[in-house]
């Protein structure tokens, strides 16, 4: 009966796409008022019917309920509540459900918040948002129906695949989805823009709150699959170039390069065609990330959907969606108003460079993923693309990049004087002499490319560190206002600084875990004590454990330095029973110059076993940078400027135009 | 000869992970020697694991993985310079063994892209700012224009006195 209920729900959702998609499009051309206002109930209707599914496909995994072919196959009796829950998402058909709840929530989302848009622009952004639901409740039913039942219903499930049994990667799809789906709205504010032919700083300011949402998901997304990645897969990486993994990783760069073009449009006027280009390209990829996944296109760790039909279907919704938008780009942008111009050297000018290098990360990586399939397409002939191809291309563009962002910030708008930043940054080169000379010290000799690693985080950290003093006036006016001072800087600049310390901190993690690595593989019989880095690694037992559904041995590890007590680590290997599968759950203990990494393998038959040990230094900055980096997204986000439905939304905009005229 | 005793293996290795794909195995011997080892892992770093997911096979564990490894410290222990070991994992399995693609007339287009791509772009980017004139500032206000503005002033002025304070900084 609830299967039905939630079944049901979708086809209604569905329906109700179909009119929020048509009527306030039509009521926004003729300008009746009765059928714009029916685009926020729209929104809201479809919001709660695609939950009102989710909430009956869970009630389903839940109750374990066999007789749903979909809780059959990827669900189990005996599986703890919490991988019961997140097995809704941990399938095909589960994790569209799911998308497409996502991308109604942004709908109501826009619809709650967007009251102080004009009404006829909500109307037509909500009546995109609409038509892409349409085409994912279209696939849903169409292809990956969720609430198909079994007659008869099996006894038991499958279970879920004991990899994806673990927090990280439970919480690691939602995540990302908002990140997906949050450029949904970028993509529709787009859209709704070339249809009225008009856009300028309001619109860059009602876009960019939610493209910084879907920006700090992504990243918080990306980086959890990685830790997941780090700790999970048992040896100690953390970022492959998979298919998959760059599928998420072009939405944010190009989120990220979108991010910093909307400033321009919203101080300056200007990129404008470039901005409404880019929120296109941003869900393109988004569309395209969930078609590499969901086709089964590509061979690699995430493709729990291989099913070539479906591919079909998405690949005709890409065309449609991706080609239809860029169509009205060519047909539209013209009309779209030239706006501010400004100097090469200026603000505008080193956004323009930081969208430059972003733009030509993107298409690098999705050259790279796509490479081979379409060589395979084309000549038959079969390449990989891996990790050496992307670590070649994106060093020295990161190089320029991380460069560019130490001094952009300290450039002036419209037109900056070099010379003027040159002044600010001696302290800058020289921390970065002293951060290189420091690795140096620390870890010994390396290659050439991890101290220029060095140097540029520290550079950057250093810029940041005197543009700080700069606006704060530090130095130059009484100490004791220091505080007011600093805490009178709008929060949206506190974030740009967080979010940029965290792009050197990232830096600093991968730089010294990639080059100082410390590896050892051995075979250890009780009592016996490995050496690794500082580490003395005591090997004492492995015993046998038992979980609620798996089975387990456990080696029994313990670290000291110079005699010193420092950790405990138990290594597991697991032995799933439904299905049947074994995973390595390596021991992790971070310090804060580096992670003690343990894994335990298989026995050598005469009392020893078989282990990897890791030191690794820095490795936990890695994902500490992108903290950081979500933290200055939530901190510009929380920028009462930005805030949407201010107490009197009427009275807003007004002083916003009045602001802004002069600039045009 | 020696060879062909590793083929077999492969074979039943691959037969082998029919039945547990994800099995794990730490059970590598690594080189005595540190130099080869390092020599060794370098080029593991660069293989594919034919059967994993895009996993080079110095972090797969799967035993076609490990296999490959032992290929690899074995031909490197034996002499064998990191090109040649290389050469003869393409010559079993093709290009795709290889994570970094090597340069040849089907992947000229995916080497050259990065570099042409960043190069045009700079380009594109500088002949439009030469194109667009800047220097010669703004378009003077015109007199109604100015009277506004002259009027605005005046207005903020007077406004401004007492009540603007903490003010300033919110849109900068």
């Amino acid at each position: 009966m609830i299967p039905e209920i939630g079944h049901f729900a979708l086809i209604l959702a569905l329906c109700f796409a179909f009119l929020a998609a048509s009527l306030p499009l039509i009521g926004a051309a003729r300008g009746d008022t009765r059928l714009i206002g029916l685009a926020p109930p729209l929104a809201l209707g479809q919001f709660f019917f695609v939950s009102l599914a989710f909430a009956s496909l869970t009630y389903a995994y839940v109750t374990s309920d066999f007789s749903v072919a979909n809780v059959a196959s990827n669900s189990h009796s005996l599986k703890p509540m919490l991988y019961k829950i997140t097995g809704v998402w941990g399938n095909h058909e589960g994790s569209l459900v799911l998308w497409v709840m996502t991308l109604t929530l942004f709908g109501a989302l826009v619809a709650l918040f967007g009251r102080s848009l004009p009404s006829a622009f909500l109307a037509r952004t909500l009546s995109i948002q609409a038509m892409i639901a349409i085409g994912f409740l279209l696939f849903l039913l169409l292809t990956s129906n969720p609430f198909e039942r079994l007659v008869p219903a099996p006894f038991e499930g499958n279970g879920l695949n004991p990899l994806l049994q673990d927090p990280g990667l439970a919480f690691h799809p939602p995540l990302l989805y908002l990140g997906y789906v949050g450029l949904s709205v970028a993509f529709s504010f787009a859209i709704a823009a070339l249809i009225e032919g008009r856009i300028g700083p309001r619109w860059a300011r009602w876009v960019r709150p939610w493209v910084l949402v879907a920006w700090i998901f992504l990243g918080a997304g990306i980086a959890l699959g990685s830790w997941w990645a780090y700790y999970e897969l048992g040896w100690g990486g953390w970022w492959f170039w998979d298919p998959v993994e760059n599928a998420s990783f072009m939405p944010w760069l190009c989120a990220t390069a979108l991010l910093h073009s909307a400033i321009v449009v919203e101080k300056r006027d200007a990129l404008k065609r470039w901005t409404i280009l880019l929120a296109i390209l941003c869900f393109s990829l988004s569309l395209l990330g969930t078609f590499l996944v969901r086709s089964g296109i590509l061979t690699s760790v995430h493709a729990f959907a291989v099913d070539a039909e479906r591919g079909v279907f998405i690949l005709i919704f890409l065309f449609i969606a991706i080609g239809g938008s860029l169509a009205l780009y060519a047909w539209r942008a013209s009309s779209l108003e030239p706006g501010g111009m400004f100097s090469t050297v200026s603000r505008e000018g080193a956004l323009v460079l930081n969208n430059l290098l972003l733009s030509v990360a993107t298409a690098i990586v999705l050259m790279g993923t796509l490479y081979p399939l379409l060589l395979d397409a084309l000549t038959g002939a079969k390449v990989s693309v891996g990790p050496p191809f992307f670590e070649l291309s994106f060093i020295p563009l990161s190089v320029l990049l991380l460069i560019a962002l130490g001094v952009g910030p300290l450039l002036a708008w419209k037109r900056g004087n070099l010379g003027r930043a040159a002044k600010l940054l001696p302290p800058a080169v020289l921390l970065a002499i002293l951060g290189a000379g420091g690795a140096w010290l620390i870890w010994g000799a390396g290659p050439v490319m991890a101290f220029i690693g060095f140097a540029i985080a520290f550079w950057l950290i250093a810029a940041i560190l005197v543009d700080i003093a700069q606006k704060t006036k530090l130095g130059r006016a009484p100490l004791s206002t220091l505080f007011q001072r600093a805490g009178g800087l709008p929060r949206s600049i506190w974030g740009m600084w967080a979010a940029h310390l965290g792009m050197a901190v990232l830096v600093l993690g991968v730089t010294a875990s990639e080059t100082w690595t410390e590896e050892k593989l051995v075979i250890l019989t009780p009592g016996e004590t490995v050496e690794v880095g500082d580490f003395q690694f005591g090997f004492k037992a492995v015993d046998p454990v038992a979980g609620p559904n798996y089975t387990a041995i456990r080696g029994q590890f313990s670290v000291s330095r110079n005699g010193r007590h420092v950790a405990d680590l138990w290594p597991e290997q697991r032995t799933y029973s439904s299905p049947h599968m074994e995973t390595t759950e390596a021991a992790i203990y971070p310090l804060f110059m580096g992670d003690l990494y343990v894994v335990v393998g298989d026995p050598d038959g005469i009392g020893g076993w078989s282990a990897r040990l890791y030191y690794k230094p820095l490795i936990s900055f890695i994902w500490a940078g992108v903290l950081l980096m979500v933290l200055g997204g939530a901190l510009s986000l929380s920028d009462r400027r930005l805030r949407v439905g201010a107490p009197h939304p009427k009275a807003r905009p007004v002083p916003n135009v009045a602001v802004h005229q002069p600039a045009e | 000869m020696r060879h062909y005793i590793y083929f077999a293996g492969l074979v039943i290795v691959a037969l082998l992970l029919s039945f547990s794909a994800h099995a794990v195995a730490v059970d590598d011997n690594p080189l005595p020697d540190q130099a080869q080892e390092a020599k060794a892992r370098a080029i593991m770093g660069d293989i594919r694991c034919l059967v994993c997911q895009n996993q080079s096979i110095e972090d797969s564990n799967a035993p076609l993985a490990k296999d490959l490894r032992d290929i690899v410290r074995a031909q490197i222990a034996a002499g064998s310079s990191p090109d040649e070991v290389k050469a003869y994992l393409v010559e079993r399995y093709g290009d795709w063994v290889l994570l970094k693609p090597p340069l040849n007339i089907r992947t000229l287009a995916l080497w050259l892209f990065p570099p042409l791509l960043l190069l045009g772009a700079l380009l594109f980017i500088l002949a439009r700012a030469r194109r667009t004139p800047v220097n010669q500032g703004p378009t003077p206000l015109s007199d109604a224009e100015q009277k506004r503005l002259d009027m605005l002033l005046a207005q903020n002025a007077a406004n401004s006195h007492g009540t603007h304070s903490g003010k300033e900084g919110t849109d900068s």
